[in-house]
């Protein structure tokens, strides 16, 4: 399939120095970007941090106020969209309401005044298992089959970079995961570049290959996924990908490969090389699901990090896992999820326990968390637990 | 605004608005024309009332001047009828919201699981606007005269003096410029009940209050913007109507108002001066009820 | 809750979903109550309707005032009485310029009000709402004082100025309308689908406007067509349907303008209620479909 003039491949994108200001407010301060060819790249973020308004910059839908975008080492931006070898699957899908799925699918090829429009609209249905229903109106499709449709739409112009706006946002669950497995394999059968944009973390997980977590328009933390979940760079990451316990200290000891942190009298190890800053007060953390809960004091050791003994205050049993809230004095509410292995609750509400966890797991954050204020912040983890709580008690009060 | 209730379509999200050149080509014909032929004639209307009467010429010669006492001649020739017209605007007015809350409460709150039955009143609301509005009013006046079965019947049932008239009274005029724009009234109040949403009256009825306390509690202030919209859509035309008040149609010689002497000014007596300087008083008002309705709610949602 | 509340509460209300549930709400003396009222007052609405129709059938002689009897003459020798067919001929041509015009220029504005980031803003939208708002003798009388100062003759001319002026507010209000529910992202997909700002416009949101294009310039047509106050002050000689009606109030008004009047509103309630009733139809079918 010639793409007329464009890609076979993926290209490189670049984002250098991108500004966008909007009347009112800047959407994106800046960022600077690189994305490999025939990657699958998720941007992830809150909503309002500027995801979205870095994909319209790239597609041409907006204008950057500063900074320069080349795709495949061309600088295109100046360029209009129908001049960029860029297509989007949109968040709405967008598809023509008043054209039929074929007409949808072969629209961009007779823009460009391809042989043969029709014939490659239909191959590209064919990749999406729906040809059949190439007579049809888009509203007379399912969601999932709009979604596919929408996709192919963009594929069949072989775009040089495909960008993806949260198009998995309006399709339930189980459809969700199929078309997380579907987009990926369609990604690397047919070496696209895809650059996708979403807020649910668990979705950029899955999917990509690098994964960048934006916020407030910058970029905090970019790398592949489970370095990102590993070893988060900052609070922002820390507590937006999956969940974190997170403590403020003073740096006490530098050691030749760790440093040692006085949270409230408890001293936490944190290994040098898991750890951005290495004096002055420093924020640490440790992920829920890798703590351990014993019931009496577990045995202190050179690479095992102690907190307790505290008071269980809530018990959650969620299927996959129990989540405990530990109440340690002075230090604060501690998450910890421990995994369904058949034998019900470890302990019960109220119990005396102790946390532990092995030092490599720890890690320290570049910049601190915000801290006590009256109304805690919405992104503290006891909170996040408590609200996580409540939700699913309310989804089952509302069944 | 009002307006909303001749498109029906919900609005999407819009992204944020280009700027571009394009913009100005769009606006620049029609904008160009609404000011050439409305902006421009109501300066025509201003410098016109101002005008005296030519030295030498013959009635309908002007020359321009700074006339001022135009403005009070005519005030005091015809605040009688000024008077009036405001009068009869606000009964018209006011008995149309009576008559079409109702109705709009109706079509846009109980008929709302019947969408084709919503569809279908709507269209019989509006039909009046399809027969042309002077035989609507013509209608009436044969139907109110005396000669009508409908009056000999009020006689004979002695709810009518046997030698009361209805034609050529005030409560004619009235009840004609009531009618002619009870769909006025009815599309922006069906726009805003359409919108109610009924959990509030559910909420109302949860919290003890009884129907009636609901409805004047809640429904009527979450209408409130329909209301106002009618009320303004029918009270503008109304007051400056005259085919109602005309002697021809449903009127009589003491039911005349402001639009009738504006006409007769303009096109008989060629009085252009004072037909101009009532017609700018005339504008100042609705002016002044259009800017304390801006001050509110804004430009945006004018259109 | 103060009226402001109120109000508010009301801007900030969006159209639930209560079709799906089959509620009736109770609130009133009875559920009888508001549906005999609805009827009463529809009959009432109605009546000058049935009026005029029935008096098309009268055979009058002169003025079409008291019944004499039933004749379908009228209906078919309509251009027997004098002038009526000149003045309805006047009148769809006034209203078939006046809509072509009027459509146009405001199908560019109300685009341009939507889409586009542009100075003066208000006063525009307050430039364009004046019109709605002003009463038709100011309207009238203005037009006409203007034309009297530039010495420019009143006739079919300047009735056409006339109401392509005051019906440009309402297509831009109805188009207006529909360009706002065409999602913005159809036409951004066309961009990003190599469609020039050309190709988006006439193959994308054109045809998604049309409905809205077409109902603006019925409109346009109906209320160009029975506007009476502002021709009156701006035709001059020319005469139009209204004008006719109006100046043979006093002499007897002949059938036959009964006659035009009801078919119009035959062929204008046909439309409509066609219009309303495919739509909905074809919104069941799709929603059944799918």
């Amino acid at each position: 399939m010639a793409a007329g003039g464009f890609a076979e491949a993926g290209a490189d994108l670049e984002l250098v120095g991108i500004q966008k200001r909007f009347p009112g407010f800047t959407a994106i301060e800046e960022l600077n970007l690189t994305i490999p060819a025939g990657s699958f790249f998720a941007l992830l973020g809150p909503s309002g941090c500027g995801k979205t308004t870095t994909l319209r910059l790239v597609a041409g839908l907006e204008e950057v106020t500063e900074g320069r975008i080349l795709i495949g080492g061309k600088d295109v931006t100046s360029t209009k969209p129908y001049q960029r070898p860029v297509n989007t699957v949109f968040q709405s899908y967008a598809l023509f309401p008043h054209m039929s799925i074929i007409d949808n699918v072969a629209f961009g090829l007779r823009r460009r005044k391809i042989d043969d429009a029709t014939g490659k609209a239909h191959e590209a249905l064919r990749l999406v298992e729906l040809d059949h229903l190439a007579a049809r109106k888009p509203s007379q499709l399912s969601g999932g089959q709009q979604q596919r449709v929408a996709l192919a739409r963009a594929i069949v112009n072989r775009p040089a970079l495909l960008l993806l706006d949260e198009p998995l946002g309006a399709l339930d669950l189980k459809l969700r995961r199929q078309m997380q497995l579907e987009l990926k394999s369609v990604q690397e059968e047919v070496g696209l570049t895809f650059l996708h944009v979403t807020h649910d973390q668990e979705e950029a997980m899955t999917m990509a290959d690098t994964v960048a977590v934006m916020n407030k328009g910058r970029i905090e933390q970019l790398g592949a996924p489970a370095v990102l979940y590993e070893l988060p760079r900052t609070v922002f990451v820390a507590n937006f990908l999956g969940q974190s316990n997170l403590f403020s200290g003073q740096v006490v000891a530098e050691n030749p490969d760790s440093i040692s942190v006085d949270i409230e009298g408890n001293r936490i190890v944190v290994p040098k090389a898991r750890a951005h800053r290495t004096s002055g007060r420093v924020t640490v953390g440790v992920r829920p699901e890798k703590l351990i809960l014993s019931r009496e004091a577990p045995a202190a050791g050179a690479d095992t990090n102690i907190f307790g003994p505290g008071r269980v205050i809530d018990v959650s049993f969620s299927g996959v896992s129990t989540q405990y809230l530990i109440q340690i004095p002075l230090v604060g509410t501690i998450v910890l999820f421990a995994q369904n292995m058949g034998t019900g609750p470890l302990v019960g509400d109220g119990a005396e326990v102790w946390v532990s966890w092995h030092v490599e797991h720890g890690f320290g954050l570049e910049d601190e968390a915000e801290t006590g204020s009256r109304f805690p912040a919405d992104t503290d983890t006891a909170t996040l637990a408590l609200q996580k709580r409540h939700a699913l008690m309310s989804e089952l009060g509302e069944e | 605004m009002a307006f909303s209730a001749f498109a029906t379509a919900t609005a999407k999200e819009q992204v944020p608005r280009r700027a571009s050149k394009v913009a100005l080509l769009l606006l620049l014909p029609g904008i160009a024309y609404l000011m050439l032929f409305f902006l421009v004639p109501l300066f025509s209307l201003v410098i016109t009332s101002l005008q005296a009467p030519a030295e030498f010429g013959d009635i309908g010669e002007y020359d321009n001047a700074f006339r001022w006492e135009n403005y009070t001649t005519v005030i005091a020739q015809y605040s009688a009828q000024i008077m009036r017209s405001f009068v009869y605007a606000v009964l018209a007015t006011i008995f149309a919201l009576l008559f079409s809350y109702p109705l709009a409460y109706f079509i846009g709150v109980r008929a709302r699981p019947y969408p084709l039955l919503q569809k279908l009143i709507l269209v019989m609301v509006i039909a009046p606007f399809f027969i042309s509005f002077l035989l609507r009013t013509l209608a009436w006046k044969q139907i109110l005269s005396d000669e009508s079965p409908v009056v000999a019947g009020l006689k004979a049932l002695s709810l009518l003096a046997p030698d009361a008239y209805l034609t050529g009274t005030p409560f004619a005029v009235v009840f004609g410029l009531t009618y002619n724009f009870i769909p006025f009234m009815t599309l922006p109040l069906y726009a805003s009940l359409e919108r109610l949403d009924t959990r509030y009256l559910e909420a109302g009825s949860d919290l003890y209050s009884t129907p009636f306390t609901t409805f004047r509690t809640v429904t009527i202030p979450l209408s409130m913007p329909g209301i106002v919209s009618g009320v303004l859509l029918t009270f503008i035309p109304a007051a400056g109507d005259y085919v109602n008040a005309s002697r021809e149609f449903l009127g009589g010689t003491g039911t005349t108002m402001i639009g009738n002497v504006i006409e007769s000014n303009f096109l008989i007596q060629l009085n252009y001066p004072a037909a101009a300087s009532l017609s700018i008083i005339l504008m100042a008002v609705i002016l002044v009820l259009v800017t304390a309705y801006v001050r509110r709610s804004g430009t945006e949602d004018l259109l | 809750m103060t009226l402001q509340e109120g109000a508010a509460l009301a801007e900030a209300v969006t159209a639930p979903d209560t079709t799906k549930r089959r509620r009736h709400w109770n609130f009133g003396l009875g559920r009888w109550l508001l549906p005999l009222y609805t009827t009463l007052a529809l009959l009432f609405l109605l009546i000058p309707i049935a009026y005029t129709f029935v008096f098309s059938f009268n055979d009058s002689v002169k003025s079409n005032i008291s019944w004499r009897g039933f004749t379908l003459d009228n209906w078919t020798g309509v251009c027997n009485a004098q002038d009526v067919c000149e003045a309805f001929g006047n009148s769809i041509l006034i209203a078939f310029v006046a809509t072509v015009v009027a459509t146009t220029l405001g199908t560019m504005i109300a685009i341009a009000l939507v889409r586009y980031r542009f100075r003066f803003r208000s006063s525009i939208s307050l430039l364009l709402f004046l019109p709605m708002a002003t009463p038709e003798v100011v309207l009238g009388a203005g037009l006409a004082a203007q034309f009297l100062g530039a010495g420019i003759q009143k006739g079919l001319g300047t009735i056409i100025i006339a109401h392509t002026m005051f019906c440009i507010s309402f297509v831009v209000v109805t188009v207006k309308a529909r360009v706002s529910s065409i999602d913005p992202a159809l036409e951004e997909a066309g961009r990003d689908l190599y469609g020039s700002p050309a190709q988006v416009f006439w193959r994308i949101t054109f045809p998604l406007l049309l409905p809205g294009i077409v109902a603006a310039a019925l409109l346009s047509f109906a209320l160009s067509f029975d506007d009476f106050i502002i021709t009156n002050f701006n035709s001059g000689a020319a005469t139009t349907f209204p004008k006719f009606i109006y100046v043979a109030a006093s002499r007897g008004i002949p059938a036959e303008a009964n006659v035009i009047a009801s078919a119009v509103f035959i062929l204008a309630i046909t439309l409509v209620i066609t219009t309303q009733v495919s739509s909905t139809l074809r919104a069941r079918r799709l929603a059944a479909k799918s």
